[in-house]
């Protein structure tokens, strides 16, 4: 007989632990008075920062200096964040067409190698997740010339697909964590009974795994569309100007010589909103993915 | 040594070698060999066109203007050739010159890049053989005659022209506001000493007497008080391995920056020069020694050099010696595009080219022929003193001293500005000298 | 732990393991690889030189004062950074974990910072870290000033050694801190609450239960905390550059190996850098994973 355990059946029977539902009662109670005081204090302390290149962003260069920092702007000047959207807007384009891709692909990468070195443990399965891990912690500054040989040599022209190619697979470490650990709480008698039912390899994947895998991409693809996103170094040194990410431009906009602080700040500003987009659509089911265990060790 | 020693020896590079060759660098298949030395190109006939890249770090403000008007006249000039500006920024061309590495690594150089005029291309390109020498394009487009007899020597090696200048810039200026000055009743000092019996009255009266910034404006300050105390022979005989770094002449000289550094801001490592020279504007110091940048900064804060609202004079003792820095472009060994280079370049060094650039750049031509009335109040003034000044060329600015030897100062710097011993100081530049090759064996 | 048997199933899953395995290994190994290369060499300048030079680099750089600099630095920043970041993520978590009203506006507002560059986190917090004093306070200084905490104004990141570099860390921590403090989140939320409430029933205090049961089930997210805060401390550079300049006094090896690899040219002494920071990265991370690999087949 070979009828796969039925996604609904596996799903409802072992579920990795749920969100215990919020208790309504005692939200107002003393302690969580005091603790609503205390968060609002660092509220300020991680917004101050925010609030200062805002500040800047809004005045005219002629207004901006170390003295003046906390004035307030005599006006409403969106000139910067103008010349800014004029000066990084050609390049949201790349940024998109690397980060979404490369997010992607390396998520999907992590899910099948967590799930591989969760569920389907042989000798040396250990070795090869140490492995992958010390790839997390290479110094980029001292593989850049391998690095750039090498993707010119297999993706030559300095477009994006080198660029998304070197970030799948510095990715790689980094997912495959957050997935192993994911995948390490489902609960192995799953996996048995779905294999005694005739399910393999792929079975197993398809109908079990990849159906509770939701919160772990949500993280996975939070943590990488992040760091894709961000990211300058690889940017500059394996793409030609036509290709450049809005990390390149953010950096050009500065100038070398003579900085304009608010048009970088207005720029730093705008640059950060995709991002930010992306926490607020996905943060509910980031937490979600943490709670299930992502992130356990 | 034994046969298996040395077969090792031989054999562990080799497959080193070979992994690393196979696994990194493949030049381009049948990559064009440039013409040899002192051939000269056929005269500028329109070509085929095709792309020029042109590499720099003028991203934003004055020198994105300049780079821009630059491109305009080679526009106008070569319409066949279509400009690819893959400027990336960085202060000091840090960034590009990452790309720059990675890409010279691939036998790929972009047609040209912009560089500092002097052993920063020569100590670091020209050793590895990666640029073509001009001297003919110079005859050619008659530059010998426009560009300073001085200059010459300065951007070539074994009499091998490298670099095209673009523009000059001065390092040794004071800048002050006049008014601020009168209100303190102080004078610009003309020699160091003057500098400190000044500060001192000037700390007494609760100003900075010296603005300064980050690291490499301190660097910046120490290349013109060598300048100052040794004079114009004495500095240039620190490079060229004629004079000891060790002498009692460079103490002394080394012991006078120890004073100045003792009158500047308290503050100035988390000062970018900009913001240094800003506290000058907002009267908090009375002076700030940067490079003639600095007048765009002013500029740019609605300041008018033409009414003295800020005042110039060069930084004391060395009235009379122009310390400069040139930017400049190159031609590179295998560049995919010889003739659209070319092109770049006949425009960089034309006076078009010049007189288009530098007027928005704020610094003033190579060339000695440059229009006049192109130029503001200060940089007439330079164009004066460029043309009769003694020169001395810059260390920070890549003039004088290759990037090896300058990242080599640059750190005995750092640590002198953390333990203020001149001692210990002096003998790290020393050793500085003598890593670079330059001075005794 | 299931170990599945089967040499059929045991082929697919390393066939479906080898594209990264292959991946992995040209890009990580084989670059390190050639990086070790490198450090063994006497390349300096643009023409790679793979003259052997045995240890002499790495002998090298142990006398170098400003390698000094960096190792001393590296570990009093990673020790505040690390030390700030699971203690005010631990601080934020526990106290949302309250379920106070507006919960989610606070979570968003500490992950915040986690999307905004290094680079122009670094610029910003040069600003508010300026350490002017009497007519030129200005930054975080003026508002201490302002709001009468004159005590805590100070030299910031201009303090002496090595405390400069301590306050580096507040940045760093300003913008991590959101992230660790949604993994001890995620760690609370999955202690269920009956754990909690028989505690309480059996008469232990709420700071016992926070201590005897709380925290010694957070352990897991705390070592992954632990793994990706120290991998970042150890490659810290864009901040540090944007916040001083490359000021000596704030070296860390990852600036170092930048500046000596591009500005001066000298690759060996650089890879040399570099395969001191790999070392020093084995050492931190293969004690973990043998534990936790080790905790999870006892398990």
């Amino acid at each position: 007989m070979t009828v796969p355990l039925p996604p609904a059946v596996a799903r409802r029977r072992f579920l990795p632990l749920r969100l215990p539902t919020a208790r309504r009662r005692g939200r107002w109670t003393l302690g969580n008075m005091v603790a609503l005081v205390i968060l609002s204090a660092f509220t300020v302390f991680f917004l101050l920062p925010v609030a200062l290149m805002l500040n800047t962003g809004l005045k005219p260069f002629a207004d901006v200096s170390l003295a003046r920092m906390w004035e307030l702007p005599s006006g409403i000047y969106l000139d910067n964040f103008q010349a800014a959207l004029a000066a990084l807007g050609p390049n949201l384009g790349n940024s998109i067409a690397l980060a979404i891709p490369a997010a992607a692909i390396s998520s999907m990468l992590g899910s099948m190698n967590g799930y591989i070195l969760s569920k389907w443990r042989f000798r040396g399965s250990d070795a090869i997740f140490t492995a992958f891990l010390f790839g997390m912690f290479i110094p980029y500054q001292s593989i850049l010339i391998p690095l750039v040989s090498f993707i010119n040599l297999v993706l030559p022209g300095g477009g994006l697909p080198g660029l998304i190619l070197a970030h799948v697979v510095y990715g790689i470490p980094v997912t495959t964590l957050i997935f192993r650990n994911y995948y390490a709480t489902l609960p192995n008698e799953v996996v048995e009974s779905a294999r005694i039912d005739g399910a393999g390899f792929f079975g197993i994947f398809r109908h079990i795994a990849l159906p509770l895998s939701i919160p772990g991409f949500a993280v996975v693809l939070i943590w990488q569309f992040t760091n894709i996103w961000n990211e300058f170094l690889f940017a500059i040194v394996l793409t030609r100007p036509g290709s450049w990410p809005v990390t390149v431009a953010l950096n050009n906009l500065a100038g070398s010589q003579i900085v304009e602080w608010n048009v970088q700040m207005a720029g730093a500003l705008l640059a950060a909103l995709p991002t930010l987009l992306v926490y607020i659509i996905l943060g509910r089911f980031f937490l979600r993915g943490l709670m299930a265990g992502a992130l356990k060790g | 040594m034994t046969g298996r020693t040395r077969l090792l020896r031989i054999l562990a590079p080799a497959i080193g070698l070979m992994l690393v060759v196979a696994c990194t660098t493949t030049p381009p298949a049948g990559s064009p060999t440039p013409g040899a030395t002192g051939v000269a190109s056929p005269p500028a006939t329109p070509v085929a066109g095709g792309e020029v890249e042109i590499f720099s770090w003028w991203t934003a403000g004055g020198e994105a203007d300049g780079l821009n008007a630059m491109f305009g006249v080679f526009e106008s000039e070569y319409p066949q050739y279509e400009l690819v500006n893959a400027a990336v920024a960085g202060g000091a061309g840090t960034n590009a010159r990452a790309v720059l590495a990675t890409r010279l690594q691939q036998n790929d150089p972009p047609e040209s890049w912009q560089g500092h005029a002097g052993q920063e291309l020569i100590g670091t390109y020209v050793a590895a053989d990666q640029l073509e020498p001009l001297n003919f394009l110079f005859e050619e487009e008659g530059w010998m005659d426009v560009m300073p007899e001085a200059l010459i020597p300065q951007i070539s090696h074994d009499g091998n022209i490298y670099s095209v200048p673009v523009n000059i810039h001065r390092a040794n200026v004071m800048w002050f506001i006049p008014a601020k000055l009168t209100e303190w009743d102080v004078q610009a000092p003309t020699t160091w000493d003057e500098f400190l019996a000044t500060a001192e009255t000037l700390r007494e009266a609760g100003v900075t007497p010296l603005a300064m910034g980050e690291q490499w404006t301190s660097l910046h300050l120490l290349e013109t008080v060598l300048l100052g105390e040794l004079g114009a022979d004495g500095y240039a005989a620190l490079w060229d391995g004629s004079s000891d770094w060790s002498s009692a002449e460079v103490t002394s000289a080394l012991e006078t920056f120890d004073q100045v550094l003792g009158y500047t801001n308290a503050d100035s490592s988390t000062l970018s020069w900009d913001a240094a020279a800003q506290l000058v504007v907002d009267g908090e110091a009375a002076f700030t020694i940067m490079g003639d940048w600095a007048e765009g900064y002013f500029v740019s804060k609605d300041m008018d050099p033409g009414a003295g609202d800020f005042g110039w004079a060069p930084a004391p003792g060395s009235v009379g010696v122009f310390q400069w820095l040139s930017d400049s472009f190159v031609l590179p060994k295998g560049a995919g595009n010889r003739e659209g280079a070319l092109a770049w370049l006949r425009v960089a060094g034309s006076k078009a080219g010049q007189d288009a650039f530098n007027p928005v750049k704020g610094s003033i031509p190579a060339r000695s022929d440059g229009d006049r009335s192109l130029y503001d109040a200060y940089l007439q003034s330079a164009m004066d003193d460029w043309a009769r000044d003694d020169l001395a060329g810059s260390l920070t600015h890549g003039v004088v001293a290759s990037d090896a030897w300058k990242s080599e100062i640059d750190t005995a710097l750092g640590l002198f500005l953390g333990d203020r011993d001149v001692a210990a100081f002096q003998t790290a530049l020393v050793d500085a000298c003598a890593s670079a090759g330059a001075c005794g064996e | 732990m299931t170990l599945v048997r089967g040499l059929r199933r045991h082929w697919v899953a390393l066939a479906m393991l080898s594209p990264s395995i292959i991946l992995v290994g040209i890009f990580v190994y084989g670059f390190i690889g050639w990086s070790l290369r490198v450090s063994v060499s006497e390349w300096q300048g643009l023409r790679p030189d793979f003259t052997f030079a045995g240890l002499d680099n790495f002998v090298a750089l142990l006398s170098d004062r400003r390698f000094q600099i960096d190792m001393r630095n590296t570990v009093v920043f990673t020790t505040f950074f690390v030390v700030g970041a699971v203690g005010l993520g631990l601080l934020l978590a526990i106290l949302i974990d309250r379920r106070v009203p507006g919960e989610t506006f606070f979570r968003n507002v500490f992950l915040f910072p986690l999307a905004i560059s290094l680079i122009v986190t670094g610029v910003a917090w040069r600003w508010l870290m300026n350490p002017g004093s009497g007519e030129r306070l200005t930054g975080l200084n003026l508002l201490f000033d302002i709001f009468g905490l004159n005590a805590l104004i100070s030299a910031w990141h201009t303090s002496d050694p090595p405390w400069g570099i301590a306050f580096v860390a507040l940045p760093a921590v300003w913008q991590m801190s959101g992230f660790t403090m949604a993994l001890f989140l995620g760690g609370l939320r999955a202690i269920p609450d009956e754990l909690k409430e028989a505690a309480r029933v059996d008469g232990a205090g709420e700071f016992q239960v926070y201590r005897r049961i709380i925290i010694p089930l957070l352990r897991p997210a705390l070592l992954s905390a632990l793994i990706i805060l120290g991998h970042l401390s150890l490659k810290v550079f864009d901040l540090i550059v944007a916040l001083s300049g490359k000021d000596l006094r704030l070296d860390v090896p990852a600036i170092y190996m930048w500046t000596t690899t591009f500005d001066a040219h000298n690759y060996a002494r650089g890879a040399s850098i570099g395969i001191y920071l790999l070392l020093s990265v084995a050492i931190l991370v293969v004690p973990y994973l043998l534990w936790s690999l080790r905790r999870e087949t006892e398990l």
